[in-house]
């Protein structure tokens, strides 16, 4: 995204901006006192720390809250919500979430779906993505403009429209069914495309002289190039997958095929939704996030990138 | 979409020098797509024809919805969403209000809150940016049903929000079941309107089957509980893009400003925002596309309840099929969806590629583009 658009417009703008009241005196050669006087500085700073001190309380304090009362008993997280400290400290209800819910075995699927789908994107969206970006065949730019516009059909009008397929293929309520419909995505295609297209060719051609095939130069030469994209894509298909709910909706109905969301949206809306229990609801909710927070705090240079190039493939 | 171009490319690779290391290149290409090409095909472009031929049809969910034996409904689906008197037809409005409502108040809150924090966040005398970065990002990579849990506690009668505000001497609502609407309460407070009997000329016209107070209506209070949950989500998000454009910057033209003595208010108004200007699109569009989709937050929170106000289109789609079994119905509201973002979508494309255009966007849409 190059945010740069006729700069010399804009420089003329702000040269035609009148001088300053305050800056009457000031030598223009003297770079610090450009950022105005110190006590001026000392203001900025300090209200700049009060606006991000506010927003980042407003931020992290809903998981503060959510963090204490998975630990509270019922009567105190009835009575005091908002206090970071329970009191008295419960494990009742983390306990209740292992033995009276169906959470160990919404937690096997996830890991289980997660993992096998991470795997599938991961591989066939990079294989996808190379051919796209470097092999010659009939067809290749009209099918990566149908992955472009694959990108853009919004996943909430698919639900019908899944929910008949799987039906119509027998898939519906079962494995195959959470997993195939998304076992490969667009978008992983684009990003692995865009990234094969910024490296150089010319390692590849010298490896097909040396008389290498196509597979092989890809899967050897190629790919181990490719670590930061491919870790990217990891990251955005393990934390897509962990969180997908609406696919889980529709393609499935027994408890026993139950993942982390689908299973916290049962708890919260289905027959144990009344009112209560909120400590036991809180705390499988933290539980459900932490994969994603580990991954978030260890990778989270990847997912800022995987958040910008969602952003530039409009 | 089929596997002929590898069988017609192939002899005339060969006859081309290059065959040494460009052979075979047709046939390996299709092999490579052909996994992508499947699963995408059969599970995203088959699927959405299903559903446009289900939408023409009264099915109810039993057997296969293509056999014979299921009734057509030829345009009734579509018709009885717009032109006919009934249910059907009031609930879709209500559910389209209620996001017009909702896309209001999300797509400014997230984009001024997003590019405020962007803008503080990139100050170069703040230490600790890393640490304020991640604060902001973080509720965006989580999942929305676990949030939408916490954020269902923090809304409770007795819960956080409402200690927040009694600490403040305000007696806060019960959110989630309060169905009065924002504009209703505002005008009702200012005492501009009874809202025990609202004023006979909103109420006595109606526009597609909604009369025009309830067109007024504004957001419910409970959907306010869900904009404050997807504002807080997505406003990390947007705020990495308007850093990134930020960090961007030349920062020549800063200290050419700043050296000319422009303020710092001049210098945002004249210098940093006009060259944001391709973010901020970005920002806006993407926020209005999204803001169509929303449906996680309403099927955990409030399934589409009080009394309707948090009803949007992808959900009453969603209702309308699995809870209605009236399948037919919801894959045409659902289609009518997929309209509203599609031309949103290809809006964005279009402004996008010509964004070094400076012309009015009428004129560019008026005169096909062209430079």
């Amino acid at each position: 995204m190059t945010a740069v658009t006729q700069p010399q417009l804009d420089v003329a703008v702000a040269h035609s901006v009148p001088r300053q009241r305050d800056g009457g005196g000031r030598e223009p050669s003297l770079p610090p006192s450009v950022y105005g006087s110190p006590a001026r500085r000392l203001a900025t700073r300090i209200g700049g720390y009060a606006v991000l001190a506010f927003f980042a309380i407003l931020f992290i304090y809903p998981f503060v809250i959510q963090l204490a009362n998975a630990f509270k008993t019922e009567q105190d997280a009835a009575a005091n919500p908002l206090s970071p400290i329970p009191s008295p400290l419960s494990t009742a209800s983390i306990e209740r979430i292992f033995v009276g819910t169906g959470f160990p075995t919404w937690l096997a699927n996830s890991v289980l779906i997660t993992v096998l789908v991470t795997l599938g994107r991961v591989f066939f969206d990079s294989l996808a993505g190379y051919a796209l970006a470097r092999l010659r065949f009939r067809g290749r730019r009209v099918l990566f403009g149908t992955v472009l516009g694959m990108m853009s059909v919004p996943g909430v009008v698919l639900l019908i429209p899944k929910f008949l397929v799987l039906k119509q293929l027998g898939l519906y309520n079962s494995y195959a069914g959470l997993i195939i419909p998304v076992f490969i995505d667009a978008a992983g295609i684009f990003i692995m495309k865009q990234s094969f297209e910024s490296v150089s060719v010319d390692i590849e051609e010298a490896a097909r002289i040396d008389g290498a095939g196509i597979f092989r130069t890809y899967w050897s030469v190629v790919l181990p190039t490719m670590r930061p994209a491919l870790i990217t894509l990891t990251i955005l298909s393990f934390q897509a997958t962990w969180n997908e709910f609406p696919h889980t909706l529709v393609a499935v109905q027994s408890p026993q095929y139950f993942t982390l969301p689908r299973g916290l949206a049962d708890l919260v809306s289905g027959s144990l939704g009344a009112g209560t229990q909120y400590p036991l609801k809180l705390g499988a909710a933290l539980l459900a996030t932490i994969p994603v927070a580990v991954l978030f705090f260890v990778f989270q240079r990847y997912f800022v990138r995987g958040a910008n190039e969602g952003g530039s493939k409009g | 979409m089929t596997a002929t171009g590898a069988s017609l490319t192939r002899p005339v690779v060969r006859k081309t020098p290059r065959t040494g290391i460009y052979g075979r290149q047709g046939s390996a290409g299709w092999l490579f797509v052909s996994p992508a090409v499947v699963i995408l095909g059969v599970f995203l472009l088959l699927p959405i024809l299903m559903a446009l031929f289900v939408s023409f049809t009264a099915w109810n969910g039993q057997g296969s919805p293509f056999t014979s034996t299921v009734p057509m409904a030829g345009g009734d689906n579509y018709t009885n969403l717009f032109a006919k008197d009934g249910l059907t037809r009031l609930d879709f409005m209500t559910s389209i209000r209620n996001n017009l409502y909702y896309v209001l108040l999300v797509v400014p809150l997230q984009t001024v809150i997003a590019l405020s924090l962007a803008l503080v966040v990139n100050q170069r005398l703040l230490k600790g940016k890393s640490f304020f970065r991640t604060a902001f990002f973080f509720p965006s990579v989580t999942s929305s049903v676990a949030i939408s849990v916490v954020f269902l506690f923090i809304f409770l009668n007795g819960g956080a929000v409402n200690a927040v505000l009694g600490f403040f001497g305000i007696q806060g609502p019960q959110w989630f079941q309060d169905s009065r609407g924002l504009l209703h309460v505002i005008l009702g407070g200012l005492g501009l309107v009874n809202n025990d009997s609202p004023p006979a000329a909103l109420t006595g016209h109606t526009a597609f089957g909604l009369s025009y107070w309830d067109w007024l209506a504004g957001p419910s209070v409970a959907m306010c509980a869900i904009i404050a949950l997807v504002v807080w989500t997505t406003s990390g998000t947007f705020m990495l893009m308007f850093l990134s454009a930020l960090q961007n910057l030349p920062t020549e033209l800063d200290e050419a400003s700043l050296l000319d003595g422009a303020s710092r208010r001049q210098h945002l108004r004249y210098v940093t925002l006009p060259m944001l200007k391709p973010t901020l699109f970005l920002v806006l569009t993407l926020g209005l596309i999204g803001t169509w989709q929303v449906f996680d937050q309403v099927y955990v929170m409030s399934q589409g309840n009080p009394a309707k106000t948090t009803l949007t289109p992808a959900f009453l789609s969603y209702r309308t099929a699995f809870y209605d079994f009236n399948y037919g119905s919801g894959a045409a509201i659902s289609f009518i969806l997929f309209l509203i973002i599609i031309t949103l979508t290809l809006l964005q494309r279009y402004i996008m590629r010509d964004r070094d255009d400076r012309r009015p966007l009428w004129r560019r849409l008026s005169k096909g583009g062209a430079r």
